[in-house]
């Protein structure tokens, strides 16, 4: 327990290293720039101890927990050595973490909005929830295909930057053909499809599985499922927008 | 205090809605599949409850003090007024919107060094490497690379300028940095492109890109605020790149 004390006291102090940058900008532009006083300072001061709060909880509830679940489950798939059951679990871990994902939400509803006034949809609202589900189901679905394409890369050891360069090279490739008003937030999906949670665990599973397969090294094998979760939604958002 | 604790107690329960997929996701295979318990499950369930209350507490407090600060900030900096140009222009030189520039920079630096996603990375990066990767630097350069898009970002808004040319561009120096970058780093450089983009710099930058494209003349919010969080994901893939190519040519055969 003291040691969980004393880990927290300097978790605490270190979170809020983290957060004076933030609050040095803030600060600067509102009294020397823009010239004004602060709002609000009681809310300020409150929001800023939750966040560092917040962090610190963060922090110490990663390494005890979804570190150790996401490497621990990649050394039980791979001593089971059952290859469809891992990448049902890629994929899973892929599409459920993307699906519920906030900032995608709010993303593709924008999207559907713009694709109603650029006269792609019906200005319905019905039109355009469907237009934005397909949008979240499209790009859950690449951010699972994503992870999976990710995993066999770590066990067959193919060296990433090919996969990653020939993904740009489909991303080039494809912009011309789809319509201006989907690139934008094409671009955009890949970066905010990856969360706070999923982060973590995906890493620690890349991690993890190239720590328990033989002739592969964490560091270069290890990572890597990221960067195709944040590639892959850009084609497959510009191909909804050509389909559709 | 009534009306904080209601407040927050939504937030917990969103938070852990968007959690029940994963928990689910982790217990099923665990169960049904790997079929041998979780080592220490207390642990591990205390741990798990740790992030959902501090991803909680962290947007609860974002919401109260950053937010509609960076949003305001957002707004009073691009507004006519401010920038000094006749409301009624239909042209303005990229040059008038210097505070712009500057404010993107440093909020780009600031909100990436405080991203959790990011620390996570970085402390597993650390743990990995034995070291030889400094986990306090590696989020320094991804925070350099995203200060650096976002600015570039704001001023291909302000421009008018075609977000696909850029995207290319990036692309080709990432191909041609990866040819000489030191192995060992480029997983994780091109991972670094991903995380830096979450709880903290999407909203954040998304209520800049969005400020912008509707003040600046002849812009279109629907079209042009959009391509700010692609390039916050492509240029710290480049930062970092360029963070381990120095640092190999430093102390030569540390990294490789």
């Amino acid at each position: 327990m003291t040691f969980l004390k004393n880990r927290f006291i300097k978790q605490i102090f270190e979170s809020f290293i983290d957060l004076v940058p933030i609050f040095t900008v803030i600060l600067f532009f509102q009294i020397f720039v823009i010239e004004q006083p602060l709002p609000d300072i009681i809310n300020l001061i409150t929001g800023t101890l939750l966040v560092i709060l917040g962090l610190t909880f963060f922090i110490i509830g990663l390494e005890l927990s979804l570190f150790p679940i996401g490497e621990s489950m990649a050394y039980a798939f791979a001593q089971k050595g059952s290859l469809f059951w891992l990448l049902a679990f890629a994929f899973c871990l892929g599409f459920g973490t993307t699906i519920a994902e906030p900032a995608l939400i709010a993303v593709t509803n924008e999207a559907a909005e713009i694709a109603s006034l650029g006269n792609i949809i019906n200005d319905s609202d019905a039109a355009k929830s469907n237009y934005a589900f397909g949008l979240r189901i499209t790009v859950a679905f690449s951010v699972g295909i994503a992870i999976v394409i990710g995993v066999l890369r770590i066990l067959h050891g193919w060296p990433l930057h090919y996969l990653i360069i020939s993904g740009y090279a489909i991303v080039v490739v494809i912009t011309p053909f789809a319509p201006d008003e989907i690139i934008g937030i094409a671009y955009d999906s890949g970066g905010v499809t990856t969360s706070t949670i999923t982060v973590p665990l995906v890493t620690a599973l890349g991690v993890g599985l190239a720590t328990a397969i033989k002739g592969r090294n964490p560091m270069t094998d290890g990572f890597g499922l990221i960067a195709f979760a944040s590639l892959t939604p850009m084609i497959f958002v510009m191909a909804y927008g050509i389909i559709l | 205090m009534i009306d904080w604790l209601v407040i927050f107690s939504k937030t917990l329960l969103d938070t852990g809605r968007d959690v029940l997929p994963i928990a689910a996701i982790i217990i099923g295979f665990q169960i049904v599949i790997i079929r041998k318990p979780i080592l220490h499950p207390g642990k591990t369930l205390f741990g798990f409850l740790y992030v959902v209350v501090g991803i909680a507490l962290f947007l609860q407090g974002l919401q109260m003090a950053l937010f509609p600060l960076g949003e305001l900030m957002a707004h009073q900096l691009t507004t006519p007024e401010f920038i000094n140009i006749d409301s009624q222009a239909t042209k303005v030189s990229w040059l008038s919107y210097y505070w712009v520039y500057a404010f993107a920079a440093s909020l780009g630096f600031a909100t990436t060094l405080a991203e959790p996603s990011l620390i996570a990375v970085a402390i597993k990066a650390e743990q990995l490497s034995g070291g030889a990767i400094h986990a306090f630097s590696l989020r320094i350069a991804v925070s350099i690379g995203v200060a650096f898009g976002i600015a570039l970002g704001t001023f291909r808004i302000i421009t008018g300028t075609e977000l696909y040319l850029y995207i290319v561009a990036g692309y080709i120096i990432v191909i041609i940095q990866t040819i000489f970058a030191p192995k060992l780093i480029i997983g994780l450089a091109y991972d670094s492109g991903g995380v830096t983009t979450s709880t903290v710099t999407v909203p954040l930058v998304t209520a800049l890109g969005l400020e912008l494209a509707s003040t600046v003349p002849g812009r279109n919010p629907l079209l042009d605020g959009f391509g700010l969080i692609a390039f916050a994901s492509l240029f710290p893939i480049i930062a970092v790149l360029s963070y381990a190519q120095i640092a190999e040519w430093r102390n030569k055969g540390s990294l490789t």
